[in-house]
Formats: C-alpha cells, sequence, structure tokens
C-alpha cells in the first residue's frame, strides 16, 4: 500500500504511507518515543503502555498506544502532552514497584523524576520480568517452537515453561534472552554448556573443528540444518572460520 | 405435539404456527411452574417432579396443561406457578402443596388464599399476577414470554408466533430495510455499551470481506447480574431468531453463541434449541426456501470474566487465552479470525423479533428518548423483592426499588444502589431520581452495564464494597497490560489497608491517581472501567473513608480490624444459643439467666453469634 | 485413557480453535486435567505443549491437581456478598481445615468459589455437586456438610 497521508506530530508535520504505525513513523523521523514490550521483528502487542501518545481526530481526542494505532489523513499526534507525562510517570511507579531492584526500570524511572514508588515499601517488590512476553513472542514469531508461553492470569501472569518443567521444545538459540529490556532471562555459558534458567534448559555448544571455539548450542544447529535441509556437518565449522 | 419435518417455505412455517396455535388454546386449565436457575435452591425441581407424579398418577393429563418454564421474575418468592384461566399467582409451593393446587385448579375453585402474595405477614392477599406491586410497574416485552412457553419445546415457542418476524425478514424485508428498521427503533446495545445496534449491523455489513460472523455474548460475568440468564434459559428461541434475522441483514451465515460456563441450564437450552430448529429447517441450509444458509454453534467459556469483553470473545473462540486486543480497528471491520464480526449481548439480539414484529416505531415510543425499548435487571442484594425485573428505560431508580422492589428488608435504611458491575458505580439516596438510562448512569459515573442492580443499606461498608470490587477484578484480570495488572493490585492493597485500619489521607490521593492512569492507559474496558466503584464510592461515601482512615473506625459494622463483638449483658438471657455455634469456643455459658461471657482474644469476628441471636444481646462496635 | 482423549477431540472434528470445549469435555471425564491427557492432546491436534498448559492455567474452570469426591462452590457474587457470603466462605474454611482452591486430605472435598450462579434471591448461595443451599448462614454450614460425609 504505497497511498500517503499527512499528519502532523508534535505540532510538525509529516507524511507516511498509510496504514503504518505512528510508533514507527514517528522513530523513522527521529522522534523518541519510549517503548519496552516493542521490538522491530516481532508483532506489537500493546501491553507495556509506555508507548502511549494523544491522538486528534476530528475534534476527538483519546489516548492509544503508538505501536498500534494506524496513522490517517489528518491525523494530530503530541507524544509528549502533560497528559502523557503524567500517565507514563504512574505507568514507571507501578513498575518500580514491581521491580524496585531492577536497573533498567530505576533508570526509566528516574527519566520521569521517580527515585522511588509511590506505594507503601512493605508491598515493594523484586521482580526482573515485567511481563511485556517478548520471550515468548519471540519463541513463537521469530523462531517457531514455541517453547515458552505467558501462564497463569492477573498479577501472577508470567512466562514458564510447559508444566514448569525443562521446555522440551527450546532449541537453545537465546534469542528470548537478546529481546528481553529487563535482563530477567538469565543466560550464560559455562564449560562449552549455555544454560538458560528462567526455562530449566542446558544446551552443550558445538565446538568449531577448524578454530575450537565453542559457538552455539548443538540442539539450535540441528535445529536448522532440519529446517533448511543442509547436509550433515554443515555447522561444523564456525562462520568465522568460513 | 408433534415435529413437522423441516419446514420448506414460508407458507409451511405459518402453516405450522396456525396449528400449533391452535393445539395450545386447548381450554383446560395450565399451570407454568417455573423451574429456572434461581429457583432451584428454593426446591423448584422436586414440585416439578411431584406435579408431574401427581397428574401421571391421577391421570389428569385431559385436564390440567402444567408446563415447566424458565424465569417468571420473581425469584424472592420462589417457587412460583401461575394458573390460567385467572393468572393466578402461587408462591413458595412445597410439594405437598402440589395436589390442593391440581385440585384447586382443575375444578376452578377460589385460589388458595395460603399461597398467595403478601407484601408483608398481615397484609392483604394479591391473587393475581398482574396486580402483584412488583409486576404493576414492569413491561416485560421481552422476558413475559417465559411464563407462556416450555423453554424445550419449540412447539411453544412457534405457537406464540415464534419465527414469524425470520419470515417476515427473509421474504418481505431487505437486508437494508431491516438494518433501517433497527436503526429507527433506537434499539442500543444491552451488554452495557450502549452503542446503537443498527449502526453497529450497518458498519458490519458494510465491511469488506465475504465471510462474517454473528455472535451472541452470553457470558454474562458480572457478579450478582443474571438477567441474560433467565431470558437464554427461559426462551433461547427469542434470540435464536433474532441471530438469524441480523445474520441476515449483515450477511453472515456462521454463528456463534458464547455461554459461561457457570450457566449449565442456559446452556443446555440453547443447545436443544439449535438442534430443535436445524430439524425444523429454521437454520442451516436455504432456510425456509429463501436460499439464505445459516449455522451456529454453542461455545462454552472457561471461566473467565475477561471473556465477556469482545476480544477476549473473540480470541477465546480461536481457541486462545482471553486476551483482549486494541480496538483501534473494530472488531465489525477485523474481529474473529480477523474477520468482520458482529458481537451483540443476549437481550440485544432477543429485541430484533419484537422490533420487526411491531416495528420501529412501537419500539421506540417505549423508554426514553434516545433510550428506547426496556431493559431487564437482576434486582438483587437488601430489597425486599429479589429477581428479574423489565422496565421502561427512563424510569426512576426510586421506583424500581422502593415499588417493584419492595424497599429495603428488615426496615432497614436504603444506603447504595450498585449498577454495571465491577464497571460501574454506587449510586447514593441523593441519585435516587437519576432515570435509569444509558445516559443518566454514565453522567453520575456508573453505567448500565449488563443488567446488575445491588442494592445496599446501612449495614453495607461502602470502602468494603469498593475493596471486594477490586478483589474481584485482581483475579479476573488477563495480567496483559501493566496499567491494569499493577494498578488494580495497588489499589486494592490500599483498600484493604484501609479497612484494616492502616489507611492515611494520602491515600485517596494515590487511589484517585490510580484512577486516572488506569481510564487513560489500560488496554480494555475492564481496566479503564475498574476504577469507577473506588471513584463513586469516594465522591458520595466520603464520610465512611475518612471514618476508617481518621477514626480507625467501621460505621457499619462490617470490616474486621475495626469493629468488636460485645454482650450486652442486660438483654442476655443466658440461653447458650451463640456459645454452641461459636467455632472458637470464645464465649462461656456462665448458667442460665446470667449473661455469657465473649474472649475477645479468642474472638474472630464471624458474625455467627450476632446471626443467631434472637435477643439482640450482641452488639457490634 | 488416550483413546478417551482422542474420542473428545474427534468429537469436536479435531479443531484446535475448540481448545476449550475439548479441555472441559476432559475435565468433566477425569474431574481434573490429567498431564497425560494433555500431553495427547497436544500431540493429536500438533499444538504446542507450551499453548496447552497457558490455556490450561489462564482459565478458571480447568484443575490440573486432582479435585475431591464433591465440588463446593461458595458464591462471592456481589449480591451474595452483600449479604455475607465472605464469612460464609470462611466458615467452610474452617470446617474443611483448608483454603479456597483446595482439596481436603481425605479428598472428600473441594472447596472453590465463584462469581455468581444466577441464584442471586437466594444469597448466600452453596452448591454442592448439583445440589444448591440458599440463604446459608454460618450455623446451616455443618448441617450441609454432612449430607456428603457418609
Amino acid at each position: 500500500m504505497s497511498e500517503l497521508v499527512n499528519l502532523t506530530i508534535n505540532s510538525n508535520k509529516y507524511t507516511a504511507e498509510k496504514g503504518s504505525m505512528v510508533l514507527k513513523v514517528a522513530r523513522d523521523h527521529g522522534i523518541r518515543i519510549p517503548t519496552l514490550c516493542d521490538h522491530e521483528a516481532i508483532e506489537p502487542y500493546g501491553a507495556c503502555r509506555l508507548c502511549i501518545v494523544e491522538v486528534t481526530r476530528g475534534n476527538r481526542t483519546r489516548i492509544v498506544t503508538s505501536c498500534l494505532y494506524p496513522v490517517e489523513e489528518g491525523l494530530q499526534v503530541q507524544t509528549d502532552s502533560p497528559r502523557i507525562v503524567r500517565n507514563r510517570k504512574m505507568l514507571l511507579d507501578l513498575l518500580l514497584a514491581r521491580c524496585s531492584e531492577n536497573k533498567v526500570i530505576k533508570e526509566l524511572a528516574a527519566e520521569y523524576g521517580l527515585e522511588k514508588p509511590s506505594f507503601r515499601e512493605e508491598y515493594w517488590e523484586k521482580h526482573d520480568c515485567i511481563v511485556c512476553g517478548l520471550c515468548v513472542r519471540a519463541c513463537e514469531q521469530v523462531v517457531g517452537v514455541s517453547a515458552i508461553s505467558l501462564v497463569n492470569r492477573g498479577i501472577s501472569k508470567e512466562p514458564k515453561p510447559p508444566f514448569l518443567e525443562k521446555a522440551k521444545a527450546c532449541i537453545g538459540c537465546g534469542s528470548c534472552y537478546y529481546v528481553c529490556p529487563t535482563g530477567a532471562v538469565k543466560m550464560e555459558e559455562k564449560n562449552g554448556v549455555r544454560y538458560i534458567y528462567n526455562w530449566k534448559v542446558a544446551f552443550k555448544l558445538k565446538k568449531c573443528s577448524r578454530c575450537g571455539i565453542e559457538w552455539a548450542p548443538e540442539a539450535q544447529l540441528e535445529y536448522i540444518r532440519k529446517k533448511w535441509n543442509l547436509e550433515p556437518g554443515f555447522f561444523d565449522i564456525c562462520p568465522n572460520c568460513r | 405435539m408433534c415435529m413437522a419435518g423441516k419446514l420448506k417455505t414460508a407458507k409451511a412455517l405459518a402453516a405450522l404456527q396456525k396449528r400449533l396455535a391452535e393445539e395450545m388454546d386447548t381450554g383446560k386449565c395450565r399451570i407454568s411452574l417455573c423451574n429456572g436457575t434461581a429457583c432451584r435452591p428454593y426446591g423448584s425441581n422436586p414440585v416439578a417432579e411431584a406435579f408431574k407424579a401427581e397428574i401421571e398418577k391421577r391421570n389428569l393429563a385431559d385436564k390440567v396443561e402444567f408446563k415447566i418454564t424458565g424465569c417468571h421474575g420473581f425469584c424472592e418468592r420462589g417457587p412460583i406457578a401461575i394458573v390460567d384461566p385467572g393468572n393466578v399467582f402461587y408462591q413458595r409451593i412445597q410439594v405437598s402443596d402440589v395436589p390442593e393446587i391440581l385440585d384447586n385448579s382443575i375444578q376452578s375453585k377460589a385460589p388458595i388464599e395460603r399461597l398467595l402474595f403478601k407484601q408483608d405477614t398481615g397484609a392483604k392477599s394479591v391473587a393475581r399476577q398482574n396486580d402483584i406491586p412488583f409486576y404493576t410497574d414492569q413491561r416485560r416485552i421481552v422476558l413475559g414470554n417465559n411464563t407462556r412457553i416450555d423453554p424445550t419445546s419449540i412447539e411453544d415457542y412457534i405457537a406464540i408466533g415464534g419465527y414469524t418476524a425470520l419470515s417476515r425478514a427473509l421474504f418481505e424485508l431487505q437486508p437494508d430495510a431491516i438494518i433501517q428498521m433497527v436503526k429507527d427503533s433506537g434499539l442500543r446495545g444491552r451488554g452495557g455499551g450502549g452503542f446503537s445496534t443498527g449502526t453497529k449491523w450497518e458498519t458490519c455489513r458494510k465491511a469488506h470481506g465475504d465471510i462474517k460472523y454473528v455472535i451472541v455474548n452470553a457470558d454474562e460475568g458480572d457478579p450478582g447480574a443474571y438477567a441474560n440468564e433467565g431470558l437464554l434459559t427461559g426462551n433461547p428461541h427469542s434470540v435464536l431468531e433474532g441471530l438469524v434475522i441480523g445474520a441476515f441483514a449483515i450477511g453472515s451465515h456462521q454463528g456463534y453463541v458464547y455461554v459461561r460456563n457457570e450457566y449449565p441450564l442456559a446452556l443446555k437450552n440453547i443447545t436443544l434449541a439449535i438442534e430443535q430448529a436445524e430439524n425444523l429447517g429454521l437454520i442451516g441450509k436455504n432456510i425456509l426456501g429463501s436460499g439464505f444458509d445459516f449455522s451456529v454453534r454453542v461455545n462454552r467459556g472457561g471461566g473467565a470474566f475477561v471473556c465477556g469483553e469482545s476480544t477476549a470473545l473473540m480470541a477465546s473462540l480461536e481457541g486462545k487465552t482471553g486476551e483482549p486486543r486494541a480496538k483501534y480497528i473494530h472488531t465489525v471491520e477485523r474481529g474473529l479470525w480477523d474477520r468482520p464480526s458482529c458481537l451483540n449481548n443476549v437481550e440485544t439480539w432477543a429485541n430484533i423479533p419484537l422490533i420487526i414484529n411491531n416495528g420501529a416505531g412501537w419500539f421506540s415510543k417505549i423508554g426514553a428518548s434516545g433510550n428506547s425499548g426496556t431493559k431487564i435487571f437482576s434486582l438483587t442484594g437488601k430489597v425486599n423483592n429479589t429477581g428479574l425485573v423489565e422496565v421502561p428505560m427512563g424510569i426512576k431508580l426510586r421506583d424500581i426499588i422502593f415499588d417493584i422492589g419492595g424497599g429495603i428488608r428488615g426496615g432497614k435504611k436504603f444506603k447504595a444502589v450498585q449498577t454495571g458491575g465491577p464497571s460501574g458505580g454506587c449510586l447514593p439516596e441523593k441519585l435516587l431520581d437519576s432515570p435509569v438510562d444509558f445516559d443518566s448512569l454514565l453522567k453520575a459515573g456508573s453505567m448500565m452495564g449488563s443488567g446488575g442492580m445491588i442494592v445496599m443499606d446501612e449495614d453495607n461498608c461502602m470502602v468494603d464494597t469498593a475493596r471486594y470490587f477490586l478483589t474481584f477484578l485482581e483475579e479476573e484480570s488477563c495480567g496483559k497490560c501493566v496499567p491494569c495488572r499493577e494498578g488494580v493490585k495497588r489499589m486494592r492493597q490500599i483498600l484493604t489497608d484501609i479497612t484494616e485500619g492502616k489507611g492515611q489521607l494520602s491515600d485517596l490521593v494515590l487511589l484517585t491517581e490510580l484512577s486516572a492512569h488506569l481510564k487513560d492507559s489500560a488496554l480494555c474496558a475492564l481496566g479503564s472501567s475498574a476504577p469507577n466503584p473506588v471513584l463513586t464510592t469516594i465522591q458520595y461515601f466520603k464520610d465512611e473513608y475518612e471514618a476508617h482512615i481518621k477514626d480507625k473506625k467501621c460505621p457499619a459494622g462490617i470490616c474486621k480490624a475495626l469493629i468488636k463483638f460485645t454482650i450486652i449483658d442486660e438483654k442476655c438471657p443466658g440461653c447458650g444459643r451463640c456459645v454452641k455455634t461459636c467455632p472458637t469456643q470464645a464465649i462461656t455459658f456462665m448458667g442460665k439467666q446470667k449473661p455469657v461471657v465473649l474472649d475477645q482474644s479468642k474472638c474472630i469476628k464471624c458474625r455467627t453469634c450476632y446471626d443467631i441471636c434472637k435477643m439482640g444481646a450482641v452488639s457490634i462496635e | 485413557m488416550k483413546d478417551k482423549v482422542a474420542a473428545i477431540i474427534k468429537a469436536y472434528g479435531n479443531d484446535s480453535s475448540q481448545l476449550v470445549s475439548i479441555l472441559q469435555d476432559i475435565q468433566t471425564e477425569y474431574n481434573y486435567l490429567p498431564r497425560a491427557a494433555l500431553d495427547k492432546l497436544s500431540r493429536k491436534l500438533d499444538i504446542p505443549q507450551s499453548h496447552v498448559y497457558s490455556m490450561a492455567t489462564f482459565f478458571r474452570a480447568f484443575s490440573l491437581k486432582e479435585r475431591g469426591k464433591h465440588i463446593c462452590n461458595v458464591c462471592q457474587g456481589t449480591a451474595c456478598h452483600v449479604r455475607g457470603a465472605d464469612l460464609i466462605l470462611e466458615s467452610l474454611e474452617r470446617q474443611l481445615g483448608v483454603q479456597r482452591g483446595q482439596t481436603t486430605p481425605d479428598h472428600k472435598f473441594t472447596l472453590e468459589t465463584v462469581n455468581c450462579m444466577g441464584c442471586c434471591a437466594t444469597g448466600p448461595v452453596v452448591k454442592i455437586d448439583d445440589e444448591f443451599f440458599g440463604h446459608m448462614t454460618n450455623d446451616k454450614v455443618e448441617p450441609m456438610l454432612s449430607k456428603f460425609k457418609e
């Protein structure tokens, strides 16, 4: 769809492809909108609400998440109105109360002038996970194995392996670790093994037959090899040596 | 009444209707017994079985017609039966009353006095249902047929004119004309949103795509609302007929009925109704020879309030968890399976045949300006006459609660009425003259919702009520978005602290700020309307909050941390009833005619002694 | 068990969008969702185990743990609440010795709460199996339970 529309963001005029999301349009023009649950390789989800903006159509103004709101002719967008800033601050207040010792959340909160949560200290929690769903969505949409999912509902909702056991479908690719915005996915490599503790998995790393470096989990490589019908031994040599 | 084969033309339906109507007019006396869900705890099922057994035993089938029906509405007085001719209303029927009711009806004797309605003991009895104050101010255009039909019989529904509207829609009206009619009628969504039904249908019809869906939202999750239940269980065909008409108007060939898991009877009846309609050719291929195909499937909910939200409901229909999604693109454009979907509430669909049969003009004259028609409410809580009431829009809250509802039980004082479920608000006495319609309730800070109307009295604590709703929402939140998942939790924590005497005045500020945040930023209506119970109680019952916070007292005597149970020595005759029932043996018997002694350290404030004492010797401070 | 589960799935046309209904039928059959049944379900419908698990934990209707012989449902709907339903729940918790959502050690009772069954006129209401008990007060709890204690 190459139909172009005119819109304004923070009173400046722009043109954009009809149907593209406000967030993308803003970013394409260097306008900063904070996000947590957004990732360019993954479908927008609208869970963290941090990317909220005020949009005006005709005489109706409302608050929407810019990651999921499609632009249209004559749309007016405000990314940092007082109402938006107030809401982002309260949002971060809530996240800080949940993740009171998490570095990423504390830094974001400090940007909005928040040193500590507004709630009683006895109720502060120490999570790292903000349940943005990126790990689960990456595993489903990008990797395609759906090894993990969001379980339970409400305040106990969180990403977990099925039946809280070792995630059998996991291939150890680490996508979940790479996309996690708060460092809640704990992955490390020790003695030729990659551990992703959250999903109770451990993967032997493949050693390059030429340089000897342990460069990727065997399971992941085998998955890719089978999916793309590559010959056996295709990954015996690491990308650097190839 | 025997079942015909598939009806292949409108004429065949008309002929069947005529025959069944004639057969229904038997000249025998008729007894309609309610065996709906609300009457079951009263033992309506054994009464129904007793009637059946007695009729068979004494071979009375040719003298009396006995029908087991859905909800008659006056749930307070169940088990209920209505005897015709005479419209005689019998209440609180027991199994032992059955033979006398049969004899009395068959022999056309004067009504049985002890089973007649009386507002209070000693008051004059009222024999006719239509004369009973509970019923006189109602306008039961939708629910009224419950008393005339057996919901498991499609023949009954056809005999009273059922499926005439469908026939008319298919053969005499074009889809656009139907939509115009619904628009002109002024019907607004009865699920609580109050959006113009005709406009919704029109948008869906115009939406891009050949495959469209129509959905019945029977996930009535508001705790305390069972209006949809009574309708779906008592007259499932009325909902079905409306659905098929809507499907025809929109251009949909596939429908879904999403029934809450906690409504087994409704589930059973609608499933049977669909099967019966299919057998008669009123659903399926080439309905009545019109060329229109339509099939419908029933899906059960899984015990999630959030699935009453349209996008969450659709996700559940797709086999996913009930997580809502943004509705920047409406579901009528992209809904179930990303296709145009028209979702409406049970009651909305049930109004459609009425509009087609009687005309948009007739419908628009009922109710109030901009709010035409009636609304069914489950009137419950501290009123005398609890039950399902159907009233014209625009009637005053006061009239519903005091005229229809018979006022507050036990002579207590009215305090608040809650409408719209957890998404609604609590309204105080000074707003009792507000008209009940979509716009007025919204203005007052509440909303219509799907029909729950819960009355509270002086013994209910409004802070506890707000805490209760937030606890409910915290459990039901899907957990996807931060404002709702975290915000509702924090609000509930603050409210719990207040009820435990740990509140501060700054908490009210924080509650108000959180409320504004949820209204602005939550993903779906569960989150964005969660603040309503809090905001309305703070607005209208601030004194109660201040009592909890400043004085550490609960004026209504509910919040355990702030109350104390004591024995009023002068009133205690030493009968020992409370001693036996106290779960922690906190009360000691001191001998006859000596007041008992309550050990505060063991008291868990369960209220058992207070409820059981006939002398009023237990007091709550 | 595998055959029964396969039969249930077949009855829904092997349609994975009918997952909630399929899970409900499995729960009705076994009084809870056995692990083996869920594994079979995942294989037969070719849906990820992770998805089956998230469905089973999202919806309140499902129990992954074996439940008791008698399911005791205490209504916590608003109409019942304003008439003291929370006190009835506490009374049941005391008498059964379990918290809501739990099963008694002798596997006789599982105590659950439900938000409105549609019997508001008779609130507070408790439902044990298919039997309703209306107008509940604390002193009625013990006699009610004893009906099922055989």
